[in-house]
């Protein structure tokens, strides 16, 4: 797995193609949003969190689609499957890796962020990292399953929104409320119930996923 | 046992859905508060379970199809998809019409519509996934796919949007049901009506499942000739 980890990285840290994707259409995304907003509302300030995971998922269903797309130039996917280990492992790998990029682009978008909406920063930095990273996770685990589907069927660019953007409401919404708490500067103990959502969502889809991913990548 | 579902239970359900027709429109008195409009509740209520049933069926029948490969389990899956979804519709139409008279709104975020809605969507995609990826084995275990993980999202979908409403103050609290069904002739009509969308859910079932696995029975036909 860590060997299958490390060959997307390191295409990765070559090519810099999906990193750099990732954190241009997660910032324009931004923009447009701000564009929607009034910038002197109150109003403002609410909206943040939201358009902060607009701008995750979007960018985020980019990147899924490239990283299966990937393979499927010159057939890769084809080597990748014949290697001696099990269809599981080549799933976690993938997953972890997606995780890996959207976090890596939020690193950078989280305090252009802050800077945009004009928002109190640092007190909460580490809150809004940990519901980023917690909703990512999951989104990247039901993400990785279905990229691989839809990249094998005729309209790949639609399918995977599409098939992914209704399952993962949960996260959305306890990510927004998450994000939202630990930017009014209140303690995460409040939103506790909706961190357990988020864990648990990301648990119990991470195990579905990777039982199922065996049929969605045989011929 | 073919020939006897083929005749009993369409003819099954033709009475049923008359008995429940008359005992809507003519039988049940109306409810005092909410006036004749309540009336829609009776069809409404088994529209939605019949929904959960049907996307119930689709998850079962897609595990058993992963498992055991056999085309018919996917042939029930694809059915029953079918017909969850032209109920999730038709909950998703009637619902708004009892609404505005009652709730004075056509749509509020409340958790049990919001979940109707977004199950509505995931099976949507379903349905166009079967489209875009074709006939055949690979289709088929694609949408199992989804079916599967689908059923196993729908809790915690539930569960999300209950507690995103209930943290924000309610504009609606009112839920159906309850108050309502006091009267025995009103509980007598909701069963019949039960049973007639059972029925109906079943003998749809059937129709969709053999004319698929008919179009099979063809396709196959037209192969074998093909490679002769």
């Amino acid at each position: 797995m860590l060997a299958l980890l490390r060959k997307d990285l390191q295409i990765e840290l070559r090519t810099k193609e999906t990193l750099a994707a990732l954190l241009l259409l997660g910032l324009l995304t931004l923009v447009v949003l701000s564009f929607a907003f009034d910038p002197t509302s109150e109003l403002r300030v609410e909206a943040a969190p939201g358009a902060l995971w607009v701008a995750v998922i979007f960018a985020g269903v980019l990147g899924l689609n490239r990283s299966f797309l990937a393979e499927r130039e010159n057939d890769c996917l084809q080597g990748l499957l014949l290697c001696p280990v099990d269809r599981g492992t080549i799933y976690l790998a993938k997953t972890v890796s997606n995780f890996l990029f959207m976090m890596a682009a939020q690193l950078v978008m989280v305090p252009i962020f802050v800077f945009f909406f004009n928002l109190p920063a640092t007190a909460a930095l580490w809150s809004v990292l940990l519901s980023l990273a917690l909703g990512v996770f999951g989104f990247a685990a039901v993400g990785t399953l279905f990229a691989a589907i839809a990249v094998r069927t005729r309209a790949r660019e639609v399918m995977l929104p599409l098939l992914l953007l209704p399952l993962v409401v949960p996260l959305f919404i306890a990510g927004v409320k998450v994000t939202a708490h630990a930017l009014g500067g209140k303690a995460l103990g409040e939103v506790a119930p909706w961190l357990n959502l988020m864990v648990g969502f990301d648990v119990m889809l991470l195990v579905v996923a990777w039982l199922v991913f065996e049929y969605a990548v045989e011929e | 046992m073919r020939k006897a579902t083929e005749t009993l239970l369409p003819a099954a359900t033709f009475v049923a859905m008359l008995a429940a027709i008359y005992l809507v429109f003519v039988y049940v008195p109306s409810d005092r508060a909410q006036g004749i409009v309540q009336r829609i509740f009776y069809f409404h209520v088994p529209l939605a379970i019949m929904t959960f049933v049907a996307f119930g069926v689709v998850a079962l029948a897609s595990a058993c199809f992963l498992w055991r490969g056999s085309r018919a389990w996917d042939r029930v899956a694809y059915a029953s998809a079918e017909i969850g979804m032209l109920f999730c519709t038709l909950v998703l139409v009637t619902g708004p019409i009892w609404a505005k008279p009652v709730w004075g709104t056509w749509w509020t975020w409340d958790a049990r519509l919001t979940t109707t809605l977004i199950l509505w969507l995931i099976y949507a995609a379903y349905l166009m996934m079967r489209n875009v990826s074709g006939p055949g084995e690979q289709g088929a275990r694609y949408a199992a796919i989804l079916g599967i993980v689908g059923a196993f999202d729908i809790p915690i979908i539930n569960r999300s949007v209950y507690w995103w409403r209930t943290i924000h103050p309610a504009v609606l609290i009112t839920r159906e049901g309850g108050s309502g069904l006091a009267d025995a002739r009103m509980q007598a009509t909701l069963g019949v009506c039960f049973l007639a969308f059972l029925l109906l859910f079943m003998w749809l079932l059937w129709v969709r499942t053999e004319s698929a696995r008919l179009s099979d029975v063809v396709d196959d036909l037209r192969r074998d000739i093909l490679t002769q």
